[in-house]
């Protein structure tokens, strides 16, 4: 579904993408956890060329991301993208912001669009909030409702770029909550998240990643209870430690 | 006090001088302000799309903040036409008025400032706001259009209002080369009957009338639009 073969990204003489290389299958759920500066959240975005790289090549479905002859609007509308900071659209409300992309981009027709939006917006349990305009929402609300507006456009691929990290602790469950029921929808997810709970419980595979290179791509259990890079050692045990 | 002046007032002659004295600054205000916000946002896409070098439109705007409006206007009035070709020159003095070349320094003018409170309302929308379109699939014109764009008009809007405030105040310097505005025609009045006090005092409650008026339109659609960040 998703595969990287030896992608690479310099910023200048800094190499932030190393060799990467692996595959996500359809319906798997990789995490991608490694510290901070690590290239965790470059190699999220490379996959629908919010970054380009400099080497390499990046398959989703049959679609050659950094072909220049293919559509980069196409390809994308295909990809599920979720931010840290939600991003959402501070002029439109909710169920706008989740109908806008389909109305604009794929010419549904509003009433159709709309039915959509709300639809999605009882899925992320936010069906009464959806003439709420984002200022009028927690941050945990925001991200369900930008989970609801990358939904909107039915990809098959969901990438989540540190979905929680911008949320007061209280709200992160019902962020997670959402993204486990999708998973267990059968969508095919990669995230970006340091919710090692979340990694234990619904992903099939972990990448651990240091440096912007992938240093373990193992099943969850084998990396918590027995990660063998000393730098994965050493970051499970930081958790631990907390 | 003295205010026996004001009787000038009550004659219909003194009311229909005033009354087209303002119609024609109405006219010069609405034909400015038209091609001054078409050619602020025409300005801002060239800007940005660097079809010209974007110098090229920061000396545009620099002339245009940086030289009193009076010395503009007397540029396009006196100066332009002499530089024409002699064919054009005769055309121009045949057939475009002052009240052309008014409209034209006026619309150029206020363009300038209304180009740059644009970009900055352009400026002060959050990069991942184009990032969250561009990642739904939208175009860069399409998301410049329905998240971008919608968003800075929102934000410059105050800035917007005044720039429409100051271009109404401006068209009163057009008196300067003979437009019969409603300064001009205060001057007229003055001159004529002596009562300076009312002269001036009408073209004041009138220009006040106008411009509260601009400004309760204009929080009243900030008002309809408002959002909550």
């Amino acid at each position: 579904m998703i595969e990287f073969i030896n992608v690479s990204k310099w910023y200048g003489s800094h190499r932030v993408l190393h060799d990467v290389n692996g595959r996500v299958e359809r319906g798997e759920v990789v995490v991608i956890c490694g510290p901070s500066g690590s290239g965790k959240s470059t190699l999220i975005r490379t996959v629908n060329r919010l970054e380009s790289i400099n080497n390499g090549q990046i398959i989703v479905g049959e679609t050659d991301v950094n072909d220049r002859k293919k559509s980069v609007n196409r390809l994308r509308s295909g990809i599920g993208f979720v931010f840290q900071q939600f991003n959402l659209f501070p002029h439109l409300s909710a169920k706008d912001n989740v109908a806008l992309a389909p109305i604009t981009v794929r010419g549904l027709k509003k009433g159709e669009a709309y039915d959509r939006a709300l639809e999605l917006l009882d899925k992320v349990g936010l069906k009464s909030k959806a003439d709420a305009f984002p200022g009028q929402l927690s941050g945990g609300q925001q991200q369900r409702v930008a989970i609801a507006r990358a939904l909107a456009m039915n990809p098959p691929v969901m990438l989540f770029d540190e979905p929680t990290s911008a949320l007061d602790p209280e709200m992160v469950g019902e962020v997670l909550q959402v993204m486990k029921q999708l998973a267990s929808d059968g969508m095919t997810m990669i995230c970006v998240t340091h919710e090692m709970g979340f990694a234990r419980d619904v992903a099939n595979r972990v990448w651990f990643i240091a440096d912007g290179e992938v240093l373990e791509s193992t099943t969850p259990s084998e990396f918590f209870a027995t990660p063998r890079h000393p730098r994965a050692q050493k970051f499970v045990a930081d958790i631990r430690a907390h | 006090m003295n205010l026996h002046s004001l009787a000038v007032l009550a004659d219909p002659n003194v009311q229909l001088l005033f009354l087209r004295g303002t119609l024609t600054t109405l006219e010069l205000f609405f034909a400015s302000a038209i091609a001054a916000y078409a050619l602020g946002a025409l300005l801002v896409v060239i800007r940005m799309s660097g079809w010209l070098p974007s110098a090229a439109v920061g000396a545009f705007v620099e002339y245009h903040r940086n030289v009193p409006s009076i010395v503009q206007i007397f540029v396009w009035y006196f100066g332009v036409p002499q530089i024409l070709p002699q064919s054009w020159h005769t055309y121009a003095n045949a057939h475009l008025s002052a009240f052309f070349f008014a409209v034209v320094a006026l619309s150029l003018n206020a363009a300038a400032y209304i180009s740059e409170d644009l970009r900055s309302g352009i400026r002060a929308v959050p990069t991942g706001q184009m990032e969250a379109a561009r990642a739904l699939g939208m175009s860069y014109l399409k998301a410049m259009r329905w998240v971008v764009v919608s968003q800075a008009v929102r934000g410059a809007a105050p800035a917007l209002v005044n720039q429409a405030l100051g271009l109404l105040k401006t068209t009163s310097l057009a008196l300067a080369i003979g437009v019969k505005e409603l300064m001009y025609v205060a001057r007229q009045l003055d001159g004529e009957t002596y009562a300076t006090f009312p002269s001036y005092l009408t073209p004041t409650l009138i220009y006040l009338a106008c411009t509260l008026t601009l400004m309760a339109i204009g929080s009243r659609v900030q008002q309809s639009t408002r959002f909550t960040r």
